[in-house]
């Protein structure tokens, strides 16, 4: 029996025709993951560019907890949020547990130390690199924060695409936060464990072929934006 | 600000920017069970039948009895229909769970290689199979997840007078994962391993693996209903949750869960109230 075959056409049939379920699994994958995303992106850019800039007691300490966080399990993370929206804990009230809202809450931690940890590394050298010319011209630390960004952002929109990639593949934490029900927190990591442990491999790793086709297909998506915008400002 | 306006294009396509107000529904409740209802299929028979005639949207999370039944225990669902009558009894009278109904039944069977070193295969006599397979030091795939399933078999062990721990990193082999991703595991390294019936059926995977050992009274395997007790968690939907137990154990429930059928194999077979 050749599995990897079937598991084409598996993925072949899949995509040819477009059923509502699996769009719908598709659909949500992408709204929370991209949502995350965003979060982790506001909170995690303006982050790393203070620490890029800023000279403080404790900053290399950070740095090293930062760069360590961005190997935190998704598994661990997805219990953490699971003890914190559970009815029993300390955020029960708000009853999010097994809802897309605790998914995006558990991949925005997720990946929010990623995007920190890699735009701190890439600001700061471009700092190192025009903090004379910055300074000279009289910017203070903000508008250098800012600037920097606006300088890097071709860089920091591979480190975003980066916390897409790994939000959108994990499996971990969105199968503890949010239970895998069907049609309302079942996504594609979770539809492909589930086809798994129902032994039917083919169309598990078919699922994953099309989800890595999708990932391809939003990455060709942002190159094209980024082309373009490269081309109008240079 | 093309990056922008294409971003913002592409999240309104999405609905993000809807809010949560989208995904909250009106009418719905949380069940915690197992991974061998959701895997055989019953749950997406029998829901679509109850949301006609209730309007009531069922969300399954599938565990295994232990973490389903510490889930309802936390008040993260409002209602766990699982298959540990044992426990399932101990936390009624805990105080946890009211109102608990017996709901269907359906049976364990012994699944193992076809070469069968053993040498149980045919065999009605659960434990004399089971100290058959220990003093083969024939692989065995133990769910080892403190699942109803897993449960059932450390029982069936004991019955046997056999102590797995000995054998733990040999012959026994804990996968410590769901019934599906055990018998995946069986199934790799040609070993025996207990399942449920309706599992089984719906399993894929099977490679060289074919049921060794039915029939026993001893692999009969209960499943229940029950209600979060709501003077513990005053958020449980217990209107809407009792009307889901009401259901299952209705004549009208009881014909759907009778009806649900592999390969014109029944799964579960409904026996509430008797």
């Amino acid at each position: 029996m050749n599995s990897l075959g079937e598991a084409f056409i598996a993925a072949w049939q899949l995509l040819a025709g477009f059923d509502a379920e699996l769009a719908q699994v598709v659909g949500l994958s992408l709204q929370v993951s991209i949502t995350a995303v965003l979060i982790a992106t506001l909170i995690g850019l303006p982050l790393g560019a203070t620490i890029a800039v800023e000279r403080f007691r404790g900053r290399q300490m950070l740095i090293v907890l930062l760069n360590a966080l961005m190997g935190l399990p998704p598994v661990v993370v997805g219990l953490l949020v699971y003890l914190l929206l559970s009815r029993a804990g300390p955020l029960g009230s708000l009853g999010i547990l097994f809802t897309p809202q605790a998914m995006i809450i558990a991949q925005t931690v997720l990946i929010a130390p990623i995007i920190a940890a890699l735009s701190r590394q890439t600001i700061e050298d471009a700092w190192r690199e025009y903090e004379e010319q910055l300074r000279s011209l009289g910017a203070r630390r903000l508008t250098a924060g800012m600037t920097l960004i606006w300088d890097t952002r071709f860089s920091l929109l591979t480190i975003v695409l980066a916390g897409f990639g790994r939000a959108v593949a994990e499996v971990g934490a969105v199968m503890i936060v949010g239970g895998n029900i069907d049609g309302v927190t079942r996504v594609m990591t979770t539809t492909i464990a589930l086809e798994t442990s129902k032994g039917d491999l083919p169309l598990a790793l078919g699922l994953g072929i099309v989800l890595i086709s999708l990932v391809v297909v939003l990455n060709a998506l942002v190159a094209v934006i980024r082309e373009a915008a490269l081309r109008r400002y240079g | 600000m093309a990056i922008v306006r294409g971003v913002v294009l592409a999240l309104t396509l999405l609905g993000v920017l809807q809010g949560p107000a989208a995904w909250a529904q009106q009418k719905s409740i949380v069940v915690a069970s197992t991974t061998s209802t959701e895997n055989s299929g019953l749950f997406k028979h029998i829901l679509p039948i109850f949301k006609t005639k209730t309007g009531i949207d069922v969300r399954v999370v599938a565990q295994g009895t232990g973490q389903a039944l510490d889930t309802g225990k936390r008040g993260d669902a409002d209602v766990v229909f699982v298959h540990d009558k044992v426990k399932e009894l101990a936390l009624v009278k805990e105080g946890a769970f009211v109102n608990r109904n017996d709901v269907m039944y359906n049976d364990f069977v012994v699944v193992g290689p076809k070469s069968d070193p053993a040498k149980i295969v045919g065999s009605k006599d659960v434990t004399a199979a089971l100290k058959a397979i220990s003093a083969a030091k024939a692989p065995f795939a133990s769910r080892g997840d403190k699942s109803g399933t897993h449960a059932a078999e450390l029982r069936l062990w004991q019955a046997a007078g056999v102590d797995v721990a000995s054998g733990k990193g040999g012959w026994y082999r804990e996968t410590g994962s769901g019934m599906g991703a055990t018998l995946n595991t069986a199934s790799g390294m040609n070993a025996y391993a207990l399942t449920d019936r309706g599992t089984w059926l719906s399993f894929k995977n099977r490679g060289d693996l074919t049921i060794v050992v039915e029939g026993d009274k001893r692999l009969f395997n209960q499943y229940g209903v029950m209600l979060v007790n709501p003077a513990r968690h005053s958020h449980v939907k217990k209107e809407l949750g009792q009307s889901f137990i009401d259901w299952l154990v209705s004549a009208d429930g009881q014909k759907s869960i009778a009806n649900y059928k592999i390969g014109g194999e029944q799964l579960f077979f409904p026996n509430a109230g008797r």
